[in-house]
C-alpha cells in the first residue's frame, strides 16, 4: 500500500479517537458516576447508615461467602479441565471445550431456571430433597451452584489457551529429573501459569460477586436471608429507597474499579514475563 | 548401561509410528536415530526414556525390563528439543532441580545441592552464569544448561532429542564435538535423534537410519555412506545421483548399451543405478562403458570441479565431483565412467 498524506490520517484518528471518548463517556463513565453521586446524595451518614443496616450487612456476608465458595471451587475445576484439555489427547475434547463455554453462551436466567427445573419442589430431584430434608432452591446453597455455574468459564477459558501453548514439555522435563506428578504441578506447571491464573480468579471473582440473573432465579429474595448485594440492590430500588440502594450499589461499583486496577496491573505484569520468556 | 528395544510397536490412532522396531546400545556406545520427519525415531526415543509407552515389545535396561516403568524410574537423562527449561528458575535452580526434588531421604543438603549445581555448570562451561535466566541466554547456552540439568541426577544413559535442531550451524558444530568429548569422558551411554545425517555421520559410533516405522539399517558411519543397504538410505545420507537402468543377464543396460560398473548382483529387470557425485569421472564421448552425459554448468571450487551434467532421458541433472583443475566448457559431451555405484531393484509401480 502507498503511504498516505499526514493529515489524511491524522483526521481519520481524531475522529475515532473522538467517537471513542463520547462512547465511553456516555456510556461507561457517566453511569458510574452517576452511582457514587446518588449514592452521597443524602450525605455520608445516610450512605454509611445503608451500607450498616443488618439487611446490608446480611447481603454482603452472603456474597462474600458465595465468592468465597464458588471462586475455589472453579480454580479446583478450572485447572482440572484447562489441564485434561491442554495437556492430553482424548475423544470428546471439543466437545468438552464447547461445554467449558456453554455458561457464557446461555442466559444467565436460564441457568437459574435449570437448578430450579432440578433441585425445585417440582423438579426433578425434588421429592427426594423433601423427603431428606435438604433445602437447595430458595436457599444458600441454590445460590452458591447457581454462581459457580455462571462463573466457571473464567479460570478454565484463561488456562486452557495458556497450557495449550505451554505444552507437556516442561512437566515431562519435570518428572524426567525425578520429580512426582505433584512437584512438577507445585513447581512447574503453577508458576508457568500463576499470572494467567491470577487473571482468572479476579474475574472469577469479578462475576461471582456480582452476578445478578441466575441468582436471583434461584434465590427467594428472602431479606436478610438469601440476599445477595445484587438482589439488595434491586429490592432497595424497587422500593424507591434510592440513596440506600446506590449505596450498596457503589460497593459493587467500587469492587469492579478495584478488578479494573488488578487486572491492569497484571496485564502489565504478564505482558512483561511473556515478552521476557519469550526472548 | 546397555539399552535395548525388541519388537517394539506403536501406533497414534491409525498412524503406526513404529512397527516392530529392535535395536540395542551397548554401554559406552553413542547412537543416532536418524531419519525424515515422521520416521519414528523422536517416538522411538521417548519409548527408551519412558515418555511414551509401547503397544507391544519390550524395553531392557542392562537386561532388565523396564517396559511398564515411566520416566521418573527409570533414571535416564534427557534433553528436550526446546530444551524445556523452567523459566522461572534461575540457570543454577534448573540444574539442580533434579537434586532438589528428591524424597528428603536421599535428598542432600542444602549447601551440596549448591555445590554440585555449581560443579555441573562449570562442566558445561557456564559456572559464571548460575544467576540467569533461561530467557537471557543465548540457543547454545540454553543447550548447555539443559544437559547439565539432565546430568545432576547422575544417569547413565543419556538421550537428546534433536540435540542441535534449534541452533545455528556454527554454534552446532562447536556444540557437537563438545558433546561427544563429554560422552567419552563420563563413561556415558547416548542415543540422540537427528534429521541430520552430516551430524549424525559425525557424531556416532553406530547410525540407525529409520524410514515410515522401521530400522532401514544400523551400521558405522562409513558404512552406512559407502554400502547404503536400501536406496532410501543412499538417498537420505549424503548426496547421490540416481540413474533408471535396466538389467539383463546381470549387466546393467542404459539406453541400449552396457554400463562398465562393478555392482553387487541384482535380478534382471528394471533397476536404480546410485552413485556419490565424486565416484565418477568424465571421459571422452562415445567411451566404451560410460554413460552419455552433455556438461550443462562446470564450477571450480577450491581443489574440486563441481559439474552439472544432463544424461539423456534422466531426471534431476546428474552431479558430478572430480579433483581435475580444468572446468570443461558448458554445452561439450562428455562420457560418465563410474567407478564406484550401487544397484537397487526398481520398487514395484514406480
Amino acid at each position: 500500500m502507498a503511504a498516505r498524506p499526514a493529515s489524511d490520517g491524522r483526521l481519520g484518528r481524531m475522529v475515532l479517537l473522538g467517537v471513542t471518548m463520547v462512547f465511553l463517556a456516555l456510556f461507561l463513565l457517566l453511569p458510574l458516576v452517576a452511582v457514587f453521586v446518588e449514592a452521597l446524595r443524602g450525605g455520608v451518614g445516610v450512605y454509611l447508615e445503608s451500607i450498616t443496616e443488618p439487611d446490608a450487612i446480611a447481603a454482603i456476608k452472603l456474597t462474600l461467602l458465595v465468592a468465597a465458595i464458588a471462586v475455589p471451587v472453579n480454580v479446583a475445576f478450572g485447572l482440572a479441565a484447562a489441564w485434561a484439555v491442554a495437556k492430553f489427547d482424548f475423544p470428546g475434547k471439543s466437545i468438552l471445550v464447547t461445554f467449558i463455554d456453554l455458561p457464557f453462551s446461555v442466559s444467565p436466567v436460564v441457568s437459574g431456571l435449570i437448578y430450579v427445573l432440578l433441585f425445585g419442589a417440582q423438579g426433578w430431584f425434588g421429592d427426594w430433597l423433601v423427603a431428606n430434608d435438604i433445602e437447595i432452591i430458595f436457599a444458600v446453597p441454590g445460590i452458591v451452584l447457581a454462581t459457580i455455574f455462571v462463573t466457571f468459564p473464567f479460570v478454565a477459558r484463561e488456562l486452557i489457551p495458556l497450557m495449550t501453548e505451554q505444552g507437556r514439555g516442561d512437566e515431562e522435563a519435570a518428572v524426567s529429573l525425578g520429580a512426582s506428578g505433584w512437584q512438577a504441578f507445585w513447581h512447574v506447571t503453577l508458576p508457568n501459569i500463576r499470572w494467567g491464573l491470577l487473571y482468572g480468579v479476579l474475574l472469577c471473582n469479578a462475576r461471582a460477586m456480582g452476578e445478578f440473573g441466575a441468582v436471583s432465579v434461584v434465590s427467594g429474595h428472602i431479606r436478610g436471608k438469601t440476599n445477595t448485594m445484587p438482589l439488595h440492590v434491586e429490592i432497595l430500588y424497587n422500593e424507591y429507597n434510592f440513596a440506600a440502594a446506590f449505596a450498596v450499589a457503589s460497593l459493587l461499583a467500587l469492587l469492579a474499579l478495584l478488578t479494573l486496577v488488578l487486572k491492569s496491573a497484571l496485564e502489565w505484569r504478564y505482558g512483561y514475563h511473556g515478552k521476557g520468556g519469550g526472548h | 548401561m546397555s539399552i535395548a528395544v525388541d519388537n517394539v510397536v506403536k501406533r497414534f490412532g491409525n498412524f503406526a509410528a513404529l512397527n516392530g522396531v529392535s535395536l540395542e546400545a551397548k554401554p559406552g556406545e553413542f547412537l543416532a536415530l536418524l531419519g525424515p520427519s515422521g520416521s519414528g525415531k523422536t517416538t522411538l526415543l521417548r519409548i527408551m526414556a519412558g515418555l511414551e509407552f509401547p503397544d507391544a515389545g519390550t524395553v531392557l535396561f542392562e537386561g532388565q525390563d523396564v517396559t511398564g516403568l515411566g520416566v521418573r524410574d527409570r533414571r535416564i537423562g534427557f534433553v528436550f528439543q526446546h530444551y524445556a527449561l523452567f523459566p522461572h528458575m534461575n540457570v543454577a535452580d534448573n540444574v539442580a532441580f533434579g537434586l532438589t526434588v528428591k524424597r528428603r531421604r536421599e535428598r542432600p543438603k542444602r549447601a551440596e545441592i549448591q555445590r554440585r549445581s555449581q560443579e555441573l555448570l562449570e562442566l558445561v562451561q557456564l559456572g559464571h552464569l548460575g544467576k540467569r535466566y533461561p530467557a537471557q541466554l543465548s540457543g547454545g547456552q540454553r543447550q548447555r544448561v539443559a544437559l547439565a540439568r539432565a546430568l545432576a541426577v547422575d544417569p547413565k544413559l543419556l538421550l537428546l532429542d534433536e540435540p542441535f535442531g534449534a541452533l545455528d550451524a556454527k554454534v552446532r558444530k562447536e556444540l557437537r564435538r563438545w558433546l561427544r568429548d563429554l560422552h567419552d569422558r563420563m563413561g556415558l551411554t547416548s542415543v540422540f535423534v537427528t534429521h541430520d545425517q552430516e551430524e549424525a555421520l559425525e557424531l556416532a559410533d553406530r547410525v540407525v537410519v529409520m524410514d515410515q516405522g522401521l530400522i532401514v539399517q544400523v551400521a558405522r558411519p562409513q558404512i552406512i555412506y559407502d554400502e547404503p543397504a536400501t536406496a532410501f538410505v543412499f538417498d537420505f545420507v549424503g548426496d547421490s545421483n540416481r540413474i533408471p537402468v535396466t538389467v539383463e543377464g546381470g549387466r546393467v543396460m542404459f539406453g541400449g548399451e552396457a554400463v562398465d560398473v562393478a555392482v553387487e548382483p541384482c535380478p534382471d529387470g528394471p533397476a536404480l543405478l546410485y552413485f556419490r557425485p565424486h565416484d565418477a569421472t568424465l571421459v571422452e564421448e562415445g567411451a566404451a562403458g560410460a554413460l552419455p552425459m552433455q556438461i550443462c554448468q562446470a564450477v571450480h571450487l577450491g581443489g574440486m570441479t563441481r559439474i552439472e551434467g544432463k544424461i539423456p532421458g534422466v531426471d534431476p541433472l546428474i552431479d558430478v565431483r572430480t579433483g581435475g583443475r580444468e572446468a570443461p566448457p558448458a554445452g561439450r559431451a562428455a562420457g560418465l565412467r563410474l567407478e564406484r555405484a550401487r544397484l537397487f531393484p526398481a520398487p514395484a509401480g514406480g
